[in-house]
């Protein structure tokens, strides 16, 4: 049986607290997964939950702030390039660099969950401003002349043409988001921020000599559910909230 | 000559001996609906420059009475939508005012001045998002008026611009273009709006449609007496729904201000008449009525009656066929029916459906059209409720124009040639009626 203790461990984050040592499958082989989800439910379980969490809320955080700020990069156009541009280059900076200097921003703990959320809650941003924006200028140039012939006021205008219109733009940009986001925490994962991340530290550390792939299985197989669990409801949510399109492609 | 309108608009010809005295015009429609008629809309020394120095409209006069359609027509680019938009400040003005009733529009906020001018497109402009009925009604929820009195009189309204109850739960995306403008002409008409401003609403649809939509807004538009912009570049469009028709040179000149009738025949000047078209001459004549033509006994067979008594009937080798309530139905050519044929019935198949039907109250064009259309050379004059009256020929026709020139007192256009032709005139059988 390989020690858990292993000399691989990245010297950047060394100093913490490894998984307690429970009984380990026999069969290393990526089969061995369920026999390892078994042994180590509880846990793996735990992990699952604050994945989600922390994959889900950003996203809606995220929204919260690209809504508005999508609306100005429209609304005034000269801040489009500028707002667009710096949302892109949000989105280059590695992720690994911000969970770590989160806490120095935040004055937060180094393991606080928070740091992941609001981390990732910027790379929604970065995302998804561009997405509003090019969103709420999908209205059809007609659509966009008779609403202003009608009458409507500008806000009136936001509310009951040119949001509603947005939702299938933007919804394609949430998907985009949430499943970015899946994988995004689990690099979170790797510097101790308890998420599914730790079950590929788990199998690295345990892959001494020879690969135990286990739990870096389980890990992969549970990220990709959880990204497709996300994604269903994200397309859902927006099949529900367009019948419209519906009406039109179904019939 | 008595100018008056095609039969479709009888109704609406009527009218335009009263608009001048507006009063009539609001006691007309306050008959059928209780509310006055259009405001009058004044340009008053309007220009647009755009920021990139086009002159698009130059310090145009333009008065549109209350309750009527003035037509703006003119060539692309002269500044008609232009025009157009100035009226509800969706382009503001260089300079000069505009006017509704004694209201200077500038002086009106542009979303309350907006809720009272109906507008439609050509593309319509649906929110592909809202319903049918959410699409009409959303101008009265704007205002926020009553919710199930303007759900009821958007379903009227479907009625009266004659789309079906049941489309009131479709998307735009699942009617056809010409459905699709009906919603149009509805969600503009539905907080009953005095103004309308059409900008070439019927010009996406094919020609059929187009003719059908006409038809209808001219009908609505007897209803409703509403003071309309209308913005065509269809100079046939103009002459057919315009009460008054304004045409515009490039550079926003207004170069003539005319009834329809007038502006076929007296253009002010070269560029009208050359917009006009050259068979202006023709078109005018859908503007005078032919009165009482000389309409002669046709011999008509039933659908259903017999191929031989068909020939027997038949004149230069054509018979008219009727159905049972005597609706022309098409002509049967009997001179080249094989002897073998002559015991079976005649079927609508072999009918030629070339002719067009005048009614007894046609204009000279329909009348004439009718002869000119005929295989036969006979046009088919029908009463009211399509029953076979009679026919005309072409040249019987011809005469009754010349006689209308002789009475208005302008010389006879025919030449010696054509004088020969129309004396040639079909004198047998019992020829002369008059209807
Ligand atoms: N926003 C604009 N900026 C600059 N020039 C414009 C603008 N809109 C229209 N124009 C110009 O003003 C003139 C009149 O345009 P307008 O749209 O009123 O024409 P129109 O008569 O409606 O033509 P069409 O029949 O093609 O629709 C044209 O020369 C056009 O190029
Ligand atoms: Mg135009």
């Amino acid at each position: 049986m390989p020690s858990p203790v292993s000399p691989h461990v990245s010297p950047g984050v060394a100093p913490r607290v490894l998984p307690p040592v429970a009984p380990l499958a026999q069969d290393s082989s990526p089969l061995g997964m369920f026999g390892y989800f078994n042994d180590h439910r509880d846990e793996v379980l735990n992990w699952l939950w604050y994945h989600t969490w922390l994959s889900a809320v950003p996203v809606v955080a995220g929204l919260l702030i690209a809504l508005p700020l999508g609306w100005v990069a429209r609304r005034y156009r000269w801040t489009y390039p500028p707002l667009v541009t710096a949302a892109g280059l949000l989105y280059t900076i590695p992720s690994i660099a911000l969970f770590v200097a989160m806490p120095d921003i935040l004055g937060t703990q180094i393991l606080d969950p928070i740091n992941v959320a609001v981390a990732l809650t910027v790379y929604s941003v970065a995302l998804l401003v561009r997405v509003v924006a090019d969103g709420l200028g999908a209205v059809p140039d007609d659509v966009a002349q008779a609403a202003t012939a009608m009458g409507l006021t500008r806000r009136q205008r936001l509310l009951k043409v040119e949001l509603p219109l947005a939702v299938p733009v933007i919804a394609a940009g949430v998907r985009v988001a949430v499943v970015a986001n899946v994988s995004l925490v689990a690099v979170a994962g790797t510097i101790g921020v308890p998420n599914l991340g730790q079950l590929f530290t788990t199998g690295f550390q345990l892959s001494v000599g020879s690969p135990y792939y286990p739990p870096i299985t389980l890990g992969i197989v549970l990220c990709v559910l959880l990204a497709l669990a996300l994604d269903l409801l994200v397309v859902g949510g927006t099949w529900l909230a367009t019948p419209w399109r519906r009406a039109v492609s179904g019939s | 000559m008595r100018f008056t309108r095609p039969a479709y608009i009888h109704q609406r010809a009527a009218r335009a001996d009263e608009v001048a005295d507006s009063s009539m015009v609001s006691a007309r429609v306050s008959g059928r609906k209780g509310k006055g008629g259009g405001l009058v809309i004044r340009f008053e020394s309007v220009s647009k420059k755009y920021p990139d120095g086009t002159l698009a409209v130059d310090r145009l006069e333009l008065v549109a009475p209350s309750g009527e359609i003035t037509v703006l027509v003119g060539p692309s680019g002269c500044g008609k939508t232009t025009s157009l938009r100035m009226i509800n400040r969706m382009i503001e003005p260089t300079s000069g005012r505009i006017w509704l009733d004694d209201r200077d529009t500038a002086t009106v906020p542009t979303h309350e001045l907006r809720r009272g001018i109906g507008y439609v497109i050509q593309h319509a402009g649906l929110f592909p998002h809202r319903t049918v009925l959410d699409n009409i009604t959303t101008v009265p929820e704007l205002l926020g008026r009553d919710k199930k009195e303007t759900r009821r009189r958007a379903l009227e309204l479907m009625e009266r611009v004659g789309l079906p109850a049941h489309f009131a739960k479709r998307y735009p995306a699942q009617l056809s273009g010409g459905q699709q403008q009906r919603v149009g002409v509805a969600r503009a008409l539905a907080a009953d709006p005095p103004v309308m401003l059409m900008d070439e609403p019927f010009s996406a649809v094919d020609p059929v449609v187009r003719a059908q939509l006409q038809n209808e807004f001219l009908r609505l538009q007897g209803e409703l007496g509403k003071t309309i912009v209308f913005v065509t570049h269809d100079i046939d469009e103009a002459i057919k729904l315009g009460d008054r028709v304004a045409v515009l040179q490039v550079g926003g000149h207004l170069a003539q201000l005319a009834p329809p009738a007038e502006l076929l025949s007296d253009p002010s000047d070269a560029f009208v008449a050359g917009f006009v078209g050259r068979d202006r001459g023709y078109r005018a004549l859908g503007f005078a009525e032919a009165g009482r033509l000389p309409v002669r006994k046709e011999h008509a067979v039933r659908l259903g009656g017999g191929l031989g008594e068909a020939r027997d009937a038949a004149e230069d080798g054509w018979v008219l066929v009727t159905d049972a309530e005597d609706r022309p139905q098409g002509w049967l050519r009997t001179d080249r029916l094989p002897e073998a044929a002559l015991p079976g019935p005649v079927t609508a198949q072999e009918l030629n459906l070339g002719g067009t039907l005048a009614p007894e109250t046609a204009t000279l064009r329909e009348a004439l059209d009718s002869a000119l259309s005929s295989p036969s050379g006979r046009g088919v004059i029908v009463d009211g409720a399509g029953r076979l009256l009679g026919t005309v020929t072409a040249s019987e026709v011809l005469t009754r124009i010349e006689q209308q020139r002789v009475a208005d007192g302008r010389p006879p256009a025919r030449d010696a040639g054509l004088d020969a032709e129309t004396d040639v005139g079909r004198d047998d059988g019992e020829g002369g009626e008059v209807v």
